[in-house]
C-alpha cells in the first residue's frame, strides 16, 4: 500500500476523530464522523478490501450517521454553552486514552500474530466480495442466521420503543 | 504508476465531465421544451435559434446574480451543503462504463470490483447535503423539506439495493465493466432471449429482469426527488423545500446536483439492463476508433432516451401524497422486489440452462 | 490496485474543484447588494416568521431511519450472497435456503413492524 496515502487518510482520521470530541456543536460532530468513516474506508480500500471499504460508506457513513442527524434534530440539541473544562474528567480521561494505547502497546509486542505480515488481498485469486460471500455460506452460515435474528430483535425493539412515544 | 495513465485519467475525467455538463444543460432546455410540448405552449424559443443559447443564458444568470447569505443561517454549512449535494452526483459516475475502448484506453474510469456498491455508497451519502440545507437555512420550510427528503432518498434506497440483485445473482460479479460484458455475450438484462428465441430459460430470466427494471427505475425516479416523488421540493406545501432559503450559484449547483443525479441514474439503468455501451451489430474499440467512439455515442444515445422517459413522466404524473409515498417505497416496492430476488433465484436453481 | 484506486482520488477532486469554483465565480462576479433587515428575515411566504425555526418533527422519521438501517444490512449481506450464487448452487441448493431463512427470520420483524402500523404514515 502506498505509504503516502496511508499517512494522508491516517491523518485525516486523526484530525476528524478529534474534531467529533472537541466540537461543541453536535451537528458538527457528527459530520466529523462521517469524514473520519470516510478515511477509514479509503484506508480499507488501499489494502485491497474493497468491499469491508464500501460497506464503511455505505452502512456507517450513509445509514448510521443519518438516523444520528435525526436523532440530534429530533431532540433539538442546542450548540452547548462554553463551560469550564472539569479538570478532574479532563486528566481521567487523557488516563483512560493513554492506558488504552499502552496496553494496545503491549498487546502488538507480545501477540505474535500481531507481527506477522499477513498475505495480501492483492495476491488472492478472487476478489474479497467472493471470499466474504464462500465464507459466510460455508463455514459461518450458522452465524449467519444468528445475525438474522438480531437484527430481528432490533426490529421489535424499535417499533415497541417508538409506538410507545406515538401514543 | 506511469504518467501516461495519469495523464489519460484526467483526461478521460475532464471528458466526461465537459459532456456530462453539456448534456446536463441541455437537459434543462430540452425540459422546458418538452413541458411547453406536453402543455400546448412554445417555451423558451427566444435565445439563438429557437431557443438554443438558453443554457448558456442560464449559466451566466446564475454566476451574475447577487451573492446573498442571510443573516440567519449557519454559514459553514449553509456554504458547505450544495457542494455536498453536488459532489456524490458526479463522483458516481466514475465507475460507470461509458465506452469499450479507445486508442487502446478503457473507457471507464476507475474499474473497481465492487462498483455497483459504490454507486450505492456514494448516493448514499447524498442525503447530506440537503439535511444539512435545510438544518443550516434556519427556516421551517426548508426545515421540514430536508427532513422529507431524506427520509424519501434512504427509504427508496432499499427498493433501489434490493432491485438489482437479480442481476447480480446472473452476472456472478459487482464489477460494472463485467455487467456490460455479460449482457454482450448472453444479451441485454431486459430482453435475454433476442437472437436466441428459443431458449426457454432465458425467456424465464425475462419476467424477474424485467420486474428488476421496472422497480429500480422507479426508485430511481424517487432518489433524485423528480416528480411523481418532487415532495421535497412541493411548491404548493414547502415552497422550494430545501433550496428555499438559497440563491445565485449555490441555488445553481443543488439544481445542476439534480440533473446530473437524473443523467448519473440513467446511465447505471443503462448499463444494468440496457446493454451498456453495447449495440448489436457494433463492433467495440478494438476494430478501430471510430467504432470506440461510436460506442460512446450508443451509450449516451440510451441515456439521453432515458432522459426523455424521466420528463416525460415528470409532466404527466400528478404528485403523490407522503403517506402514500413511503407506502409504496416500504410496502409495494420493498416486497416485490424481496419476492423477485427469490424468484430469479430460484429459476436459476431449479430451471438451468 | 492503484490503477483503479488514484482516478477515483482524481475523480473525486475534480469534483470538489468544480463545485468550488462555482461557487467562487459566483462570489466574484455576482453584482452586490444591498443588505436590508427584510431581505435576512427566513422565508415564510412574506409573512412575518413566527415561533421556532426548527419545529419538532414526527417521531416516525426516526423510525424509518432506524428500520432502514436494519434492512441495509440484510441488502449488504445479499450482495456476496449474489456473486457466489451461480457457482454454489451447482454444488448444493444450501446457498438458497440459507437466504431465504434469513429472510424470512427477518420478514417476522418486517410484518410486526408494518401491523403495528409502523409503516403506516397517516396516523
Amino acid at each position: 500500500m502506498s505509504p503516502i496515502l496511508f499517512w494522508l487518510f491516517a491523518f485525516v482520521m486523526l484530525v476528524f476523530g478529534a474534531a467529533v470530541v472537541i466540537n461543541r456543536n453536535p451537528i458538527a460532530s457528527a459530520l466529523s464522523l462521517v469524514v473520519c468513516f470516510m478515511g477509514l474506508s479509503a484506508l480499507f480500500i488501499s489494502l485491497d478490501a474493497f468491499f469491508i471499504g464500501i460497506i464503511q460508506v455505505l452502512v456507517y457513513a450513509g445509514a448510521v450517521m443519518v438516523l444520528f442527524l435525526f436523532i440530534i434534530m429530533l431532540l433539538d440539541l442546542r450548540v452547548e454553552e462554553r463551560r469550564k473544562i472539569n479538570l478532574v474528567a479532563f486528566v481521567g480521561g487523557l488516563a483512560v486514552a493513554f492506558a488504552l494505547f499502552v496496553q494496545i502497546c503491549f498487546v502488538v509486542d507480545q501477540l505474535g500474530a500481531a507481527k506477522q505480515a499477513f498475505p495480501s488481498l492483492r495476491a488472492a485469486k478472487m476478489d474479497d466480495v467472493h471470499n466474504v460471500g464462500l465464507l459466510l455460506f460455508t463455514n459461518y452460515n450458522l452465524p449467519f442466521q444468528i445475525i438474522g435474528v438480531l437484527v430481528l430483535v432490533a426490529t421489535i425493539g424499535v417499533v415497541v420503543l417508538s409506538k410507545r412515544e406515538l401514543r | 504508476m506511469d504518467y501516461y495513465f495519469l495523464f489519460t485519467s484526467l483526461a478521460k475525467i475532464v471528458a466526461l465531465l465537459a459532456v456530462v455538463l453539456g448534456i446536463m444543460n441541455y437537459a434543462v432546455y430540452a425540459e422546458r421544451r418538452i413541458s411547453a410540448l406536453i402543455q400546448d405552449r412554445l417555451g423558451p424559443n427566444r435565445v439563438g435559434p429557437a431557443g438554443l443559447f438558453q443554457p448558456i443564458a442560464d449559466a451566466a444568470k446564475f454566476l451574475l446574480k447577487e451573492d446573498f447569505t442571510p443573516r440567519h443561517v449557519n454559514t459553514f454549512y449553509y456554504w458547505l451543503a450544495p457542494c455536498l449535494a453536488m459532489i456524490p452526483a458526479i463522483t458516481t459516475l466514475a465507475v460507470v462504463p461509458f465506452g469499450s475502448t479507445l486508442f487502446g484506453v478503457p473507457m471507464v474510469i476507475a474499474d473497481i470490483n465492487v462498483g455497483v456498491l459504490f454507486v450505492f455508497a456514494i448516493a448514499s451519502l447524498g442525503v447530506y447535503g440537503i439535511v444539512i440545507a435545510g438544518w443550516s437555512s434556519n427556516s421551517k420550510y426548508p426545515f421540514l423539506g430536508g427532513v422529507r427528503s431524506s427520509s424519501q432518498m434512504i427509504s427508496y434506497e432499499l427498493s433501489l439495493g434490493l432491485a438489482v440483485i437479480p442481476v447480480f445473482l446472473l452476472v456472478g460479479q459487482l464489477r460494472l465493466t463485467e455487467v456490460v460484458r455479460y449482457q454482450i455475450e448472453h444479451g441485454w438484462m431486459i430482453a435475454p432471449f433476442i437472437g436466441d428465441w428459443a431458449n426457454l430459460h432465458k425467456w424465464l430470466l425475462a419476467i424477474p429482469m424485467l420486474i428488476s427494471f421496472v422497480v429500480f427505475m422507479i426508485a430511481i425516479f424517487a432518489e433524485t426527488n423528480r416528480l411523481p416523488f418532487d415532495l421535497p421540493e412541493a411548491e404548493t406545501e414547502l415552497v422550494g423545500g430545501y433550496h428555499t432559503e438559497y440563491g445565485s450559484m449555490k441555488f445553481g449547483l443543488f439544481f445542476l446536483g439534480e440533473y446530473i443525479a437524473m443523467i448519473t441514474g440513467s446511465a447505471i439503468i443503462v448499463t444494468l439492463f440496457l446493454g451498456g455501451w453495447h449495440f448489436p451489430g457494433i463492433p467495440d474499440g478494438s476494430h478501430g476508433w471510430g467504432w470506440g467512439l461510436v460506442n460512446i455515442f450508443v451509450f449516451f444515445s440510451k441515456v439521453a432516451a432515458l432522459i426523455f422517459i424521466f420528463m416525460w413522466v415528470r409532466w404527466t404524473l400528478p404528485r403523490f401524497r407522503y403517506d402514500q409515498l413511503m407506502r409504496l417505497g416500504w410496502v409495494f416496492f420493498f416486497e416485490i422486489a424481496l419476492v423477485n430476488i427469490f424468484l430469479a433465484a430460484i429459476i436459476l436453481a431449479y430451471f438451468p440452462q | 490496485m492503484l490503477r483503479d484506486y488514484v482516478p477515483l482520488l482524481l475523480h473525486i477532486g475534480v469534483a470538489i474543484g468544480f463545485a468550488v469554483s462555482a461557487l467562487l465565480m459566483s462570489v466574484l462576479l455576482g453584482k452586490a447588494g444591498r443588505r436590508t433587515r427584510v431581505k435576512d428575515t427566513a422565508y415564510e411566504c412574506g409573512m412575518v416568521p413566527q415561533g421556532e425555526t426548527q419545529p419538532r418533527f414526527s417521531v416516525k422519521f426516526y423510525l424509518v431511519a432506524m428500520l432502514f438501517i436494519l434492512f441495509d444490512l440484510e441488502i449488504v449481506f445479499m450482495y456476496p450472497w449474489a456473486v457466489v450464487y451461480k457457482e454454489m448452487i451447482v454444488e448444493s441448493k444450501l446457498v438458497l435456503w440459507s437466504m431465504l431463512s434469513f429472510v424470512t427470520i427477518l420478514m417476522i420483524g418486517y410484518v410486526y413492524a408494518l401491523k403495528k402500523g409502523a409503516l403506516d404514515w397517516k396516523r
